[in-house]
């Protein structure tokens, strides 16, 4: 191909300092003026400013720019606001360039190099954008519904005010039930709610909302497509028992064969049992019964007599035959809400965790508290006794170079809510031994006072001890009361560990699953810490509640409710613009050797026998370039990163 | 007056020439078509001869073989003044070809090895050759041996290339035909379809739309199946990334393609875009594994450089000290 001419414009931006502090931009656009093709060289403070952009606008009309190049900051900031300007000035986006010369260049380059750098890069892009050809934006409607993964008061939350404001939601819930761990707290810091009371009413909503397909004891397995028209696979895993047809009587559970409870009850955290045939807890959502093939007498010989069959009678609802199904769902947009997992105690050996049987994890003591738990609400040891002193140890699994480096943030915060309600409940002798009290949140600090008031002990000090008294076999907590400035040791009946957060056990699968990025501790990262706090960096997929960070309930349902807004904006703009940065085929060349079909991370290729070509799905390729680089015969090309200007840029930057 | 051709040979097997012979029948339709002025394979014309045509008075000059020695050198721009059209003919004029591969060395490592350490050669005086030789009062002149080979192109400004190792019969009667009628086309053209072979193998259609290679074969290792892409076997066939227009002759002859016709025109490299499109072929997505199942590709410079190597933008393993 023979080398195109064009009308070249130049702007180099100082980005007040930022550039110019470093790079010499003067000298800069005196070198840009001698680039071949180059009419017009600017300098100018802010480039992207209105003046800034008015220059290049100005130029396009007076000089007749048919090719632009902006040296500036990256184009993840800037590359939308000038192929902007160009667009409204008559000029196609895409025959814009930016040149960055701030992060690539005057941020981690100083003195002459930092100048000698830009010139190159700039001389790249002014070679490149010579063969930058105009390009259309596709536009492709935006599906109306949106995925919500998970069903703790983040998900619970989301799918309400989507539902609300009209959308369809989709709610998918792994477990029976959804309520996530709120489900399982008595009272809520640090306004003493209870919880179930809050927390119920939504869950119901969530069933009865004519918006909401709820669907618990399901897992997303497949995900496909992109922002605006998500293909997503649903298992639905059997519970053997048909949904629509139990209506909540709970009479089966009565009537199993197994006359008393007796299997690890897993909602209760072990402490108490369950049969075959459950429901996690009585305000479970749905108000369905499960039945476990693992415990269940029937799935294991055959031989059980099947009186909860029986019990079920007319409405046979019970369907030992169930098999999982897959479900297929097309959705605009995606909430992850997949919370966390409690750090496990035993992990810390010196605590003593599943030796010492009074040494519980918060969780544990949130269920015995729990009216509905196993002890209806009493707090009370293995054996039955009430705790007549009981020691708190804050910060368990957090903030330690040994387990996890971060603060779990609630954990302060609940250890103070325990102490209370143990005070409350026992009036036994409270200890909380913390490193440090964090309690920065609405009402927090005073929360804390009102608990320091009730008497409850604070010792400043990590433990670094729990085992028993020789004498009387109460546990002892040692530590260093780092105000007192000495070693204390506290004999205790009960020992609570303050479990910290930590991502879900699974978060790389489900991170992969819907390719989204995670921090290295393994939380879902979102776009921008600060400004895009719910965004992630894939388009239409949007993060809310603990799995992107240890976080309280009220913060929890705030970020649900920007999950929430984000995907409805998204949704109500109606349709997608989508980046013409494709892959296509030359069909006259394409030998049809299939190296690319099977490629493309999104699936975008297909082949076509009866002409023997490959072909690209414009609207599924994102662009990567897999295939472009793959084509052992060089016959994909991509828009916007053609083998000349990309060639012409490598020539660019070495001459 | 009948259209004057040449042929010539440089550093090749003679595997080319053997193509011009394999025109066969054909052969005398050419014969009858032109005047062979120059062909020393088969017919008895000295240098001088050529020297003494006036410039621009043969129609083409077919090269063959790539560039090695300075009388390669001044035969390829004698005839490249003689000729209106140079054509390189074959594999090692148009990139260089497997005597290409010994650019891997340089001349020094070369001459040592063939001359000195080869556990067949006698030579306790250690004699190498040399451009100049006198014995009993007798000067011989021998051509300089060049540190580097060098493609045709390299040398002298090409019009055609005609690729293969060899090429067939059928393109140089086809190229041949074009010129008795005026239809070549374009100057730096290359005279065979500009697709990969998959398009005219006869075994495409049972190449599946995902391969996922976990083993890499080579023949002898293996019964191979004559009816199913070679690919799909775990043979290395470099179809994929290789011009068509043989006839797909090695895979009917049961044999992966070893890449002798070369690029199409929009690769570069054909070396490095083969591998790369091989390597994305691997069924695996752990890095070990992977490296464990590319392991399995023996000599990966001779076998994707097998024919292009001086060409490549990267032509050796040290810097060409000015090619000489
Ligand atoms: C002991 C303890 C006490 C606490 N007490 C308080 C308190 O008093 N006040 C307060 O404000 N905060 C408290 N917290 C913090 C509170 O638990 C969290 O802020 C809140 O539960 C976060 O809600 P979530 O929906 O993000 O996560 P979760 O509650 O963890 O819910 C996540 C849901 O997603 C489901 N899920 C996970 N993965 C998948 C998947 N792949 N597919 C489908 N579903 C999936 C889970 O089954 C679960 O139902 C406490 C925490 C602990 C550990
Ligand atoms: S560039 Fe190619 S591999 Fe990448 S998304 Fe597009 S079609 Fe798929
Ligand atoms: S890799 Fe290239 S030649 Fe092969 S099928 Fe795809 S586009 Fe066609
Ligand atoms: S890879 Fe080789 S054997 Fe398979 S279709 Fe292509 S040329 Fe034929
Ligand atoms: S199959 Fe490949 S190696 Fe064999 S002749 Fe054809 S191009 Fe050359």
């Amino acid at each position: 191909m023979t080398k195109p001419s064009a009308r070249i414009g130049v702007y180099i931006c100082h980005c007040g300092t930022n550039i110019a502090g470093t790079i010499n931009v003067a000298a800069l656009r005196e070198f840009a003026a001698t680039l071949p093709g180059v009419i017009v060289a600017r300098d100018y403070k802010y480039m992207c400013s209105d003046p800034g952009q008015e220059l290049i606008k100005a130029d396009i009309a007076q000089h007749g720019l048919e090719r632009v190049v902006v040296a500036a900051c990256s184009p993840h900031l800037h590359e939308h606001t000038f192929r902007t300007a160009c667009e409204e000035a008559g000029l196609n986006p895409y025959l814009c360039h930016m040149v960055n010369i701030r992060e690539h260049d005057s941020w981690v380059h100083s003195g002459e190099a930092a100048t000698a750098k830009a010139r190159d890069l700039l001389r790249a892009a002014v070679q490149r954008v010579a063969w930058n050809r105009p390009l259309e934006r596709r536009s492709i409607p935006i599906r109306q519904s949106v995925l919500v993964v998970g069903g703790g008061i983040a998900g619970i939350h989301a799918a309400l005010t989507l539902a609300n404001a009209g959308k369809k939601v989709y709610l998918v819930e792994r477990e029976p039930t959804i309520g996530g761990h709120m489900a399982m707290f008595d009272k809520t810091f640090p306004t003493l709610d209870c919880a179930a009371c809050i927390l119920t009413p939504k869950m119901t909503a969530v069933k009865d909302h004519p918006n909401i397909t709820l669907w618990t004891y399901s897992e997303v397995i497949g995900v496909e497509g992109f922002v605006g028209d998500f293909k997503v696979r649903v298992r639905r895993k059997p519970r053997y028992v048909i949904e629509d047809l139990c209506v909540g009587c709970l009479e089966c559970i009565e009537a199993c064969v197994y006359k008393q409870p007796k299997f690890y009850d897993e909602f209760n955290q072990g402490l108490g049992k369950r049969k075959p045939i459950y429901i996690p807890f009585p305000q479970a959502v749905p108000q369905v019964v499960v039945i476990d093939p693992e415990t269940c007498i029937e799935f294991k010989s055959g031989k059980c007599k099947k009186t909860c069959l029986e019990a079920c009678g007319e409405r046979q609802a019970i369907d030992f035959g169930q098999q999982e199904t897959i479900e297929t769902i097309e959705v605009g947009a995606i909430i992850l809400a997949t919370g966390y997992k409690a750090f496990d105690a035993s992990r810390i050996p010196y605590y003593g965790y599943g030796v010492y049987p009074n040494v519980y994890t918060a969780l544990e003591v949130e269920r015995l508290i729990n009216a509905a738990g196993p002890t209806g609400g009493e707090l009370v040891l293995r054996d039955g006794r009430k705790p007549r002193s009981v020691g708190i140890v804050h910060c368990v699994g957090s903030r330690d170079e040994h387990t996890n480096r971060w603060c779990s943030r609630v954990c302060c915060m609940y250890s103070l809510k325990l102490a209370h309600l143990v005070k409350e409940r026992t009036g036994a002798e409270v200890y909380n031994f913390y490193i440090d009290m964090r309690t920065p949140g609405k009402a927090f600090e005073e929360f804390y006072n009102r608990v320091a008031e009730e008497g409850v002990h604070f010792i400043r000090g990590k433990v670094a001890d729990v085992y028993p008294a020789e004498t009387d076999g109460r546990l002892i907590l040692r530590a260093e009361d780092t105000l007192l400035g000495q070693v204390r040791k506290i004999p205790v009946d009960m020992v609570i560990l303050a479990t910290g957060l930590e991502p879900q056990a699974d978060a790389t699968e489900v991170r992969r699953l819907f390719n989204i990025s995670c921090s290295s501790e393994g939380w879902f990262l979102e776009r921008h810490p600060k400004l895009a706090p719910v965004n992630t960096f894939t388009d239409g997929i949007f993060l809310a509640g603990c799995c992107q960070g240890p976080k309280d309930i009220p913060d929890t349902v705030a970020q649900a409710g920007a999950a929430a807004a984000e995907a409805m904006q998204l949704l109500d703009t109606g349709s997608i613009e989508l980046e013409p940065n494709t892959a296509y085929v030359l069909e006259e060349v394409c030998s049809g050797c299939k190296t690319c079909v099977g490629l493309c991370p999104y699936n975008a290729i297909s082949f076509l026998p009866e002409k023997n070509v490959a072909q690209v799905n414009e609207a599924l390729c994102k662009g990567c370039g897999t295939c472009v680089a793959a084509c052992p015969s060089a016959s994909i090309r991509q828009h916007l990163f053609e083998d000349e200007q990309i060639f012409e840029e490598v020539v660019g930057v070495l001459a | 007056m009948k259209p004057k051709l040449a042929f010539y040979w440089c550093a090749s097997c003679g595997g080319c020439e053997e193509a011009v012979v394999d025109l066969a029948e054909k052969v005398l339709d050419v014969v009858a078509a032109v005047d062979i002025v120059f062909w020393p394979v088969a017919l008895d014309f000295k240098r001088t001869d050529v020297e003494a045509m006036p410039d621009g008075s043969i129609a083409a000059a077919f090269i063959n073989g790539a560039i090695r020695t300075s009388e390669q050198e001044e035969m390829a721009k004698l005839l490249r003044r003689k000729a209106r059209i140079v054509v390189a003919f074959g594999a090692c004029a148009q990139t260089g070809g497997v005597p290409g591969l010994a650019n891997l060395y340089d001349r020094e490592s070369l001459l040592r090895a063939v001359y000195s350490e080869s556990p067949s050669t006698l030579n306790p005086e250690g004699t190498r050759p040399a451009p100049h030789y006198a014995t009993n009062g007798a000067a011989l002149e021998l051509p300089v041996f060049w540190d580097r080979v060098r493609a045709l192109g390299q040398v002298i400004p090409v019009d055609y290339s005609i690729p293969g190792c060899p090429p067939t019969p059928k393109l140089l009667a086809d190229a041949v035909a074009a010129l008795l009628t005026g239809s070549l086309p374009e100057r730096g053209a290359v005279l065979a379809p500009d697709k990969a072979l998959c398009e005219e193998c006869p075994r495409r259609e049972s190449k599946p739309d995902k391969l996922a290679i976990t083993r890499f074969r080579r023949p002898h290792e293996t019964l191979i199946e004559t009816d199913r892409c070679l690919l799909a076997q775990g043979l290395l066939c470099l179809g994929p990334a290789t011009r068509a227009g043989c006839e797909a002759r090695c895979i009917q002859g049961n044999m992966p393609c070893t890449g002798c016709f070369g690029a199409t025109s929009r690769v570069r490299d054909f070396g490095a875009k083969a591998l790369s499109s091989i390597a994305s072929l691997t069924g695996s997505n752990d890095e070990a594994e992977i490296i464990r199942i590319l392991e399995n590709i023996p000599d990966p410079v001779g076998t994707f450089y097998r024919y292009s190597l001086p060409a490549a933008p990267l032509p050796g393993k040290r810097p060409n000290r000015a090619g000489k």
